[in-house]
């Protein structure tokens, strides 16, 4: 089925890569990618959470979002970018430091959440802002940030090259090798590096709950920096299942799933990022309606479960011990490192008490499935020592 | 002893007139990891194409359905705790359920080896 839709897919600058390491392609946000290398799934999401793996996530879009006549000041400079995206978002950008890197929301008017994002300050050109949005939404993104910044920054994609992920324990050691230098970067930050000749933009950044880095490449290395990284034997190729279950026990939002345009940051339990200086504003999309269930006003609200038996996949109901439907799964499946099943979904917050036992129907039978807190696998980002 | 295949990459072993079905090597290398299974009750009656187990990878779950009508007799219970001998033996320890043929006829419609290596060519 992948094959007859082949042509009209789009492919990574590290397709070929793909193929000739026996990946098994599979069209996803409108790209070929693979969903596992011939050593499987489980064995990719356990070499990842143990050693380091290697992702092509170039379907995602990478974008810089710069002044057209910046004053020079470095701050006022800032400022004035930050300026032009905090109005479509939740996230305070003006605070932050060059390099730093800030997660989150694209909101609609609503507050519901149109994508979810990474914007991070330039540690090097004043007035600039690299901004990384999801596949599936980039077009839509991209749009509305371009007509939000208007004649005032220009939106440059860069989605023509390879973006990498390298995630696990390892990794830190490894890019220690590929680019000494970004083995210092603090978590959620980002810089230039430069490789052979050419500049790397790396953040210490991730989707799986392990420390890790995620590289930008131009097209034209993206080979090399894949072979290079893939030459250390704590490396090895993962596909998008396993990204998938990673993210999923990291207990991390997957757009499209656990976030869409009916979701608010609140109701996704992503509080952290609508920002302390933007809630005291009430300036940004949909404020009326997140600053309320900021307050307590809820109807629902995203949970984990650890389900026992089946997996309960996405679309499954999630029901009380009455057997009344109380809400519905958005990602469900097995959990390589705590092997059993674990489901996301939302629910009232009356039936969001950690150790409530809830039920699941998985083909028409109900299941068992208890309330826990998330992460379902605690996070292992790298933290500085503070002194 | 013969073993024939559905289209849909199920087998089933004759001795006599119980069959034992499976999934195929092929299949199983399609699914990956399997890390559930949802096994029939003794005494199901099916017809031919009835949703008869559910195996589950870690992506997604898939049917196996009856490749002829019958009676389940007996389950493999070992893959309740271990799934993944499907995985590693499909054609042997990785069984999945017995059936009492209905009607021995039904095999002649099932593919033969050479057929399905065919199929799966």
């Amino acid at each position: 089925m992948a094959e007859q839709s082949a042509e009209a897919l789009k492919t990574t600058p590290l397709y070929d890569r793909h193929v000739a390491a026996g990946g098994r392609m599979v069209p996803f946000g409108g790209y070929s990618l693979p969903v596992q290398y011939p050593a499987g799934i489980m064995a990719e999401h356990k070499w990842t959470r143990e050693q380091a793996g290697l992702f092509d996530v170039s379907h995602m879009g990478p974008s810089f979002l710069t002044l057209t006549n910046p004053s020079g000041d470095a701050e006022a400079d800032h400022a004035a970018v930050a300026a032009l995206v905090e109005p479509l978002i939740c996230g305070d950008i003006r605070s932050l430091k060059p390099g730093q890197v800030r997660y989150t929301l694209l909101l609609n008017e609503t507050g519901g959440a149109i994508d979810d994002l990474m914007i991070a300050r330039s540690p090097l050109v004043p007035g600039s802002l690299y901004i990384v949005v999801n596949a599936g939404t980039k077009e839509n993104d991209f749009a509305i940030i371009a007509r939000a910044a208007g004649d005032k920054a220009k939106l440059t994609r860069a989605d023509d090259g390879a973006l990498l992920a390298l995630q696990g324990p390892e990794a830190v050691n490894v890019i220690a090798q590929l680019a000494p230098a970004a083995a210092d970067l603090g978590f959620m930050t980002y810089g230039a590096f430069d490789w052979n000749g050419t500049k790397l933009i790396i953040a210490r950044a991730g989707y799986t709950g392990e420390d890790g880095f995620e590289i930008l490449a131009s097209a034209d290395v993206a080979n090399q920096v894949w072979d290079a990284l893939l030459a250390d034997d704590r490396v090895k190729p993962i596909g998008l299942g396993a990204r998938d279950s990673l993210r999923l026990e990291a207990g991390l939002p997957l757009y499209g799933h656990d976030l869409n345009e009916t979701i608010s940051p609140i109701e996704a339990g992503l509080g952290f990022a609508v920002s302390k200086r933007r809630r005291e504003a009430a300036d940004f999309p949909g404020a009326t309606r997140i600053l309320g269930e900021h307050g307590g006003e809820l109807s629902r609200v995203r949970i984990g479960m650890l389900v026992e038996g089946a997996p309960a996949r996405e679309g499954a109901d999630i029901l009380d011990a009455d057997g009344t439907v109380i809400g519905v799964v958005t990602s469900g499946g097995f959990a390589p490192s705590l092997g059993k099943a674990i489901a996301m979904g939302f629910v009232p917050p009356v039936h969001a008490a950690i150790g409530g036992k809830l039920q699941v129907a998985v083909r028409g039978r109900s299941q068992t499935a208890e309330v826990v807190a998330m992460p379902f696998v605690p996070h292992r980002y790298f933290r500085k020592a503070k002194i | 002893m013969t073993t024939k295949y559905t289209p849909d990459h199920e087998y089933i072993r004759v001795e006599g007139s119980t069959g034992i079905v499976g999934i195929t090597q092929y299949a199983q290398e399609q699914l990956g990891d399997i890390v559930f299974v949802e096994l029939p009750a003794i005494g199901k009656v099916l017809k031919k194409g009835d949703e008869a187990a559910v195996v589950e990878s870690v992506k997604a779950a898939s049917e196996i359905y009856a490749p002829v009508a019958g009676t389940v007799t007996e389950v493999n219970e070992a893959l309740g705790g271990e799934p993944g001998l499907i995985n590693q033996a499909p054609d042997s320890t990785g069984w999945i359920y017995k059936i009492a043929i209905a009607d021995t006829a039904e095999l002649d419609a099932l593919l033969d080896d050479a057929a399905y290596a065919d199929l799966t060519k």
